[in-house]
Parts: C-alpha cells; sequence; structure tokens
C-alpha cells in the first residue's frame, strides 16, 4: 500500500510528460520557437555589443549578468547550508 | 599517504592543471570555458592535493580561514564591479553602456569588465570547492 499510492501518483504523471515529449518541436529545426530573433541578436551582435569572442561568455556575464551574479550567491548559499549543518551545533556536543 | 608513483605523478601533474585551469579562466571571454568551468579545474586540483598529500599539508598551504574568506569576497566582488556602471551614470552590472573600453575582440585583455567578472567568479567556484572540502573532512 505505501508503494502503490506513490506509483498511482507517479504513473499518470510520467505518462502525461512522455505524451508532451511526443509534442516537442524537432531537434535543430530551423523553425524552432527557440530559433528567434534573441538569438539572431546574441549571435550577430554579441561580440560587438559585448566584446567577448565566446558567445556563451557574452550571454552569461553580460546580457545575462544579473542570473550569474545570483548564481555565484547560490553556490555561497549552499557552502552556508553546508557549514550550518555540519559545524552548526559543535558547542552543544563538545 | 598514497604510495610513491602516485605521489610522484601527482607533484608532476599538479602544477599542468592548475596552469590550465588559470588559463581557462583568463581566456573565458575567448574561448569556451570561463570562470565556473575555470574555478572548478584549479578547485579539484587541490582537491587531488588533499587526497594525495593530506589535509595537514594543503591547510600549511592555504588555511580554511583563508579559503572561506576568499569565497565570500567572490559574490562581493563580482557585485562591487557592478556598481561600476551605476558610478558611471548607467545602470547595474552594466558594461559596453557604461562607457568602458572593450578593446579589440579577440584579445586577452577585451571586452572589458567581463574579464574582471570572470576572473572573481574563477577564484570563488575554486576556494567554494576548496572550502567545501574542508568543512566536509573536518567534521569527522
Amino acid at each position: 500500500m505505501r508503494k502503490l499510492i506513490p506509483a498511482l501518483v507517479i504513473l499518470p504523471c510520467l505518462a502525461a510528460l512522455l505524451l508532451l515529449a511526443t509534442e516537442l518541436p524537432p531537434y535543430g529545426n530551423p523553425d524552432n520557437p527557440a530559433n528567434n530573433e534573441v538569438t539572431a541578436r546574441y549571435l550577430e551582435k554579441g561580440v560587438e555589443e559585448a566584446g567577448a569572442t565566446n558567445i556563451v561568455t557574452d550571454i552569461i556575464v553580460d546580457y545575462r549578468a544579473y542570473d550569474t551574479l545570483i548564481e555565484t550567491t547560490v553556490l555561497f548559499t549552499a557552502l552556508i547550508a553546508v557549514m550550518l549543518t555540519l559545524k552548526g551545533d559543535r558547542k552543544h556536543h563538545a | 599517504m598514497p604510495d610513491l608513483i602516485i605521489r610522484e605523478i601527482t607533484a608532476l601533474l599538479l602544477p599542468f592543471i592548475q596552469m590550465y585551469g588559470i588559463y581557462v579562466i583568463m581566456h573565458g571571454h575567448l574561448s569556451p570555458g570561463g570562470g565556473f568551468a575555470g574555478g572548478m579545474i584549479v578547485g579539484v586540483s587541490l582537491v587531488l592535493y588533499i587526497l594525495v598529500f593530506g589535509l595537514d599539508s594543503c591547510l600549511r598551504k592555504v588555511p580554511h580561514r583563508l579559503s572561506s574568506i576568499v569565497e565570500s569576497f567572490g559574490t562581493l566582488w563580482y557585485a562591487a564591479v557592478g556598481f561600476v556602471g551605476l558610478l558611471r551614470g548607467t545602470s547595474f552590472l552594466m558594461n559596453k553602456g557604461a562607457g568602458i573600453s572593450l578593446g579589440t575582440p579577440g584579445k586577452l585583455f577585451s571586452s572589458g569588465l567581463i574579464v574582471v567578472i570572470t576572473l572573481g567568479v574563477g577564484i570563488k567556484v575554486a576556494s567554494t570547492v576548496l572550502s567545501l572540502l574542508y568543512t566536509l573532512i573536518e567534521e569527522d
């Protein structure tokens, strides 16, 4: 019973997701929604506007700099979480 | 302590691994890689150093406190670079729009603040890996 209920929840979700996956546009198709004017702008003007020949760096450090700033904060938070978990109550155990 | 072969090979390879990590960080704006990938290579080289030469040996070279301080200042460094844009009268984290010279694309010292940010992120990721391992090992 304890395994049946999760299975009853998971299997319909899995079926729905797999059905959705069949509706995805084919990989590499130039008409895909992801290949819109934003991609074209990054590829055409990236070097000129951000100055780095690595377009990925142009995007993550210049166009999406806020995202990367918060990403470094995520790393920082992860380390703090580990420190809190492992070091937090040393005084009480000593 | 691992045997002689592992110690000698590691001592031989470590400078090249760290040099490669620094290369990936410094060329983040020119070739594939960047602060996260390069910082991870430098950090993992230090993990290898700990695994081979022991924790105490690494703690003598990079104390835990230093690693934690560098780790915290990595994020602050990024945010501080962001204020350059504000101080020049544009928005936060602005690069070219803040009037910073981008230099010639393809050169090592080009693309304005991107190099500075990538360097900070690389140092931060490397010290994060090291601090994480220190914290996990010392808790035995």
